[in-house]
């Protein structure tokens, strides 16, 4: 069975305005997806989908067995607890809690805050240095890396990361796409979302979103 | 994590919080300070009626009875004894009888020919009260609102008060002397100490020496009437059906009764003191003071009400500009997997911390503020009523609930899609 599969997903904003439209997607465990597509195609929808953050107006969403399309928003905000790691483009951070304490954030509303195990999370990004510093002590690219740490941190059985390589220079893009390397070759399944071409290369499969429709991308 | 988070809140959006704290220490030192003031005000507002005079009169029993059931004066004459006015004294709530004076209505026939009407009481009266204490009380003390150009009578010196429009018919004037003849035809002087006005019958009368007015109609050692003034609790229902019939008090109603200074309990203990005696409360002064008591709360209470109101829409103001400055933090926090639960808990712990300090504060505040209403108003201090405190923390508590119900409605509908990547 494959962990997350879209069967005839479609999103129509305020009843009329089409987001996505059939879309059809089968990621199996380990895989690495890029869903790629300009501005404006449904990538941030998809997504939002996906991430259990927002439900479609028909198909169904199947995440490790769940059909999430048929899940309340408890059950959704549970799922996003249990089951995905998510980075995001503009890292939000908790602008008052330190770098450790924006994982042991994560750790809190999943279970109980670890400091050691958050430290061994921010040591694996190779920021075990910049623990006590808040974010804005930090440079984007490390910020970055904590929300990748963040994401990391309850066993997700799906990272999402939405143009994770956005905000950030090449030096910095390339460290963070160091670590999703890292992280594919441990096992985890991960879904990237970008209008980057090249950061779209680095994974293993391509699909493209045009004006809400998805094909996989020729290799 | 929880404390760490909100203590992170708080410091870092320290200033919105210092507004909320500043809100609210405005609510609730307006709410301690009026409470106080409104649990006080009785006694203050009974201090401040006491110098409108009397608020019980003690008449003869009889004459008293014919007067209220028929209307009418009883043709044999009735008379307290004067050696008995002091009893008034003895009675359980003795602490409370600020003052006391008698009186004795006569007509005063002057050489002219002309009736005059005549009244004998004590002006300023040293009386040995039967524990052997002596006590000074008289008409100075209970008739503060008389203003007397000249003198008062000094007592056993052939003196007198003239009242305003009797004076001017007469036209005499403090210093002169009135020439009168007594019930035998012999002829006398009294001298006018001072004229008196005070807007009631003293304006058309000589006030003089009991003792004179006495042997003018010959009632030795006899009063008709005694006025007394004394610290009362305002009436409520109990005093009000105490007042009607205290026979229709239960036992417990009636040791309450009579253990709290109602005018009613306070007459009734004058009448056990003085045989033969009735005992009336001046209505007119119990219900005055009932009414202002009770108009005067209700004012405290709207005030109170008000201004809690006011620092409930200023925080729930407050409180929704936060949540909305701090939508994207919360959004997080709900994709995180954070429950509505979790997040509200936090906000409101964020907020009833910054309450809570506003809240000490503004009641302490308040304290000073009652005391400055007390001294501005009343010119005495208001009494620290323990009761506010666990009032005013359970209204601060129910202005901060309702305060933050907007906020806490517009975070539970947050969607974190919205606030996260927009849609």
């Amino acid at each position: 069975m494959s962990l997350l599969e879209l069967k005839d997903v479609s999103m129509l904003y305020n009843g009329k305005v089409p987001a996505l439209q059939h879309v059809n997607l089968s990621v199996e465990k380990g895989d690495w997806l890029a869903i790629m597509g300009p501005s404006g195609s449904g990538k941030t929808t998809l997504m939002n989908i996906i991430g259990c953050m927002d439900h479609a107006t028909s198909g169904h969403v199947i995440l490790d067995g769940v059909d999430i399309s048929e899940v309340s928003n408890d059950g959704l905000t549970q799922l996003r607890r249990d089951k995905i790691g998510i980075v995001f483009q503009q890292f939000h951070l908790i602008p008052y809690l330190t770098a450790v304490e924006n994982i042991m954030a994560a750790q809190y509303y999943h279970s109980m805050p670890d400091k050691k195990e958050a430290l061994e999370a921010l040591d694996r990004v190779g920021l075990a240095d910049r623990a006590d510093h808040l974010p804005s002590q930090l440079s984007g690219g490390e910020q970055q890396r904590v929300c990748i740490a963040r994401a990391l941190i309850n066993y997700p059985v799906l990272i999402l990361a939405d143009e994770p390589t956005g905000n950030l220079d090449e030096k910095n893009q390339q460290l963070v796409m160091k670590i999703f390397h890292e992280l594919h070759e441990e096992g985890h399944t991960i879904l990237t979302v970008t209008h980057s071409a090249e950061v779209g290369a680095e994974a293993e499969r391509r699909v493209i979103i045009e004006h809400g429709h998805m094909r996989e991308a020729e290799s | 994590m929880f404390w760490q988070m909100v203590k992170g809140a708080l410091i870092r959006q320290r200033k919105r919080f210092f507004l909320i704290a500043l809100t609210v220490a405005l609510g609730v030192s307006l709410a301690a300070a009026m409470l106080n003031v409104m649990f006080d005000i009785g006694a203050k507002v009974n201090q401040e009626l006491k110098a409108y005079g009397a608020n019980i009169t003690v008449t003869p029993r009889t004459a008293s009875v014919l007067q209220d059931v028929y209307g009418v004066e009883s043709g044999h004459k009735e008379y307290l004894q004067e050696k008995d006015i002091s009893k008034i004294k003895t009675i359980f709530w003795t602490n409370n009888i600020v003052a006391f004076a008698p009186d004795l209505a006569g007509t005063l026939t002057l050489t002219d020919g002309k009736e005059v009407p005549l009244h004998g009481t004590w002006f300023e009266h040293v009386v040995t009260l039967p524990t052997g204490e002596s006590i000074t009380t008289g008409a100075q003390e209970i008739k503060s609102w008389w203003t007397v150009a000249g003198a008062w009578p000094r007592e056993g010196a052939g003196e007198a008060l003239v009242g305003e429009k009797l004076a001017a018919d007469l036209g005499v004037s403090a210093g002169d002397t009135l020439h009168y003849r007594g019930k035998d035809g012999e002829e006398g002087t009294l001298k006018v100490s001072g004229i008196v006005t005070g807007g009631g019958a003293e304006d058309e009368s000589i006030t003089t020496d009991l003792g004179f007015v006495q042997g003018i109609v010959g009632a030795e050692g006899k009063v008709d009437k005694v006025e007394v003034s004394a610290i009362t609790t305002p009436e409520n229902d109990l005093a009000r059906k105490a007042a009607a019939n205290p026979e229709r008090l239960s036992q417990k109603e009636r040791e309450i009764w009579y253990c709290t200074a109602y005018v009613s309990s306070i007459a009734f203990q004058i009448e056990e003191a003085i045989p033969g005696s009735a005992a009336q409360p001046v209505r007119q002064i119990a219900e005055s003071e009932g009414k202002i008591l009770e108009k005067t709360e209700m004012l405290m209470m709207l005030i109170t009400g008000l201004s809690l109101i006011s620092a409930a829409l200023g925080v729930s103001n407050l409180v929704s500009a936060n949540i909305m400055e701090r939508s994207r933090e919360f959004g997080l926090m709900k994709a995180l997997g954070a429950t509505n639960l979790s997040v509200s808990l936090m906000v409101l712990a964020e907020i009833f911390i910054a309450g809570i300090g506003g809240g000490i504060v503004g009641y302490f505040g308040g304290l000073l503020l009652a005391q400055a209403i007390g001294q501005t108003v009343f010119g005495s201090a208001i009494a620290i009523n323990l009761f506010v405190a666990p009032i005013v923390a359970a209204l601060m508590a129910l202005m901060l609930l309702v305060g933050s119900l907007p906020a806490i409605r517009m975070l539970l509908s947050l969607q974190p899609a919205s606030v996260l990547h927009g849609r």
